[in-house]
């Protein structure tokens, strides 16, 4: 009995020091991305709020707390009501199956990978819902490009992923992690290479960030889907944007660059190695966003469709066929 | 800590967190009626009809290619998993599957269903 309490006290609180975690990754990577982009542009960035603007994520969040909340008068209600919601919890549930550590995963199940998947499309339904409910016109085009894009990349994304699964002969991702520590190169990302580059991209793309955020295209569609929303139901969007890049990076370093597994052991902190190196995939994804100009629709569909896919199929075959033959 | 109620747990607490925060977001904001603000953003024009406009057939073609695509992604995914026990034998399986699909797949392309103008 005594047990059953602990056990259950240990998940509860693994649960919710992850989400707070996982909540300040969030906050402090707008701040990051912020002034990574502003360094980039020999600009200063945020640097009024507390030292260096530490705070300034913080100061962002009250200001979204204090603004009005505006319905407007044609919008679908209950639809416009939920679909933040969707997009917010499909976004950042991910978070949740991958493994930080050896010994530390809220929950190990053995269709990680698939679910992760599953939440990622699901998130879809957020944006193009939004973009309907709102019955403005700006929304509903960039609901309709989000969509289009997010379904085009999802196949070039699981045909990626699907190379690491014949690798590793699992969908659950500790496994997949054991079994990369325990392959010659240590990493999928050497054996993997085709795979990784087409997974960076479609996350990318999943993720509607630079040069892939048509649905989102400040210059000509305003901000897209969620031009309607405001006060803390924008910000809701935008922790979700931001969670699905931080979920994003943790799979890609799952799948791709060796989990939790490092050159050297670091005393106390299990998990470091992890969080370098979604680190740096978050500083990656930040900083081709300072540097590459958005795509035109219509070669963003030719490289998903016409590029991604066949490589991600090419890909999937050479590593049968080598597994087949060594 | 294992199994599916850690993700419904963190799921459902991101959830309530959300709503908290649009709870919390309607006692703190202040609230002046006007009505131009319920209208919808389009730059001060005047809307004149509805936005849910007819979209255009291609989104139509890129859903259905994808389903198609899905569903065979849907088939790969239990086919890697025990790829080692069934060798040679699935591999040759698989191939034939996925040619089958590769030659509807050139064909949407040929026909342009795949072109953007």
């Amino acid at each position: 009995m005594e047990d059953l309490w602990s056990n259950l006290f240990w998940f509860l609180a693994g649960t919710v020091i992850l989400l707070i975690v996982s909540l300040l990754h969030v906050a402090y990577l707008t701040y990051a991305e912020r002034k990574i982009i502003a360094r980039m542009q020999q600009r200063l960035g945020p640097n009024r709020v507390g030292p260096r603007g530490l705070l300034q994520p913080i100061a962002d969040m009250l200001k979204l707390l204090t603004k009005e909340d505006i319905i407007p008068a044609q919008v679908d209600r209950p639809v416009f009501y939920i679909a933040p919601f969707i997009s917010l919890v499909c976004a950042g549930t991910g978070i949740a199956l991958v493994p930080l550590w050896e010994n530390f995963v809220i929950s190990n199940i053995n269709v990680g990978l698939l679910f992760i998947l599953a939440l990622s499309s699901l998130s879809a339904y957020g944006v193009i819902l939004s973009g309907w409910a709102s019955n403005s016109r700006y929304a509903f085009l960039g609901g309709l490009r989000a969509s289009a894009q997010v379904i085009s990349y999802e196949i070039a994304m699981s045909l990626a992923l699907l190379s690491v699964v014949l690798m590793a002969g699992s969908l659950n991702l500790g496994d997949i992690v054991r079994a990369q520590i325990n392959s010659p190169f240590k990493v999928y990302l050497i054996p993997q290479l085709i795979g990784f580059f087409v997974f960076i991209v479609s996350a990318v793309a999943e993720c509607n960030r630079t040069p892939f955020d048509l649905p989102e295209a400040e210059t000509e569609l305003v901000a897209g889907y969620f031009v309607e929303y405001s006060g803390m139901r924008f910000a809701l969007f935008y922790l979700a944007e931001y969670f699905g890049m931080l979920v994003m990076s943790a799979l890609a370093v799952t799948c791709f660059l060796g989990g939790w597994a490092g050159p050297f052991e670091v005393p106390y902190v299990p998990f470091f190695w992890f969080v370098v190196k979604v680190y740096a995939l978050l500083f990656f994804y930040i900083w081709i966003r300072a540097t590459l100009p958005r795509y035109r629709y219509d070669q963003l569909m030719d490289l998903g469709w016409k590029v991604l896919i066949p490589l991600g199929l090419i890909n999937l075959f050479l590593t049968a066929l080598i597994k087949l033959i060594f | 800590m294992s199994g599916y109620q850690g993700i419904f747990l963190f799921g459902f607490l991101l959830f309530l967190l959300g709503i908290l925060l649009v709870i919390a977001n309607n006692f703190l904001a202040l609230k002046r009626f006007n009505s131009a603000k319920f209208k919808p953003y389009e730059c001060g024009i005047d809307v004149s009809w509805d936005a849910r406009i007819p979209l255009k057939v291609k989104f139509y073609l890129i859903a259905v290619i994808f389903l198609v695509f899905d569903v065979e992604l849907v088939f790969l995914y239990p086919w890697a998993v025990v790829f080692e026990d069934l060798g040679w034998f699935g591999f040759v399986e698989i191939a034939v599957f996925v040619f089958l699909l590769l030659v509807a797949y050139v064909y949407a392309w040929r026909e342009g269903a795949l072109k953007w103008e």
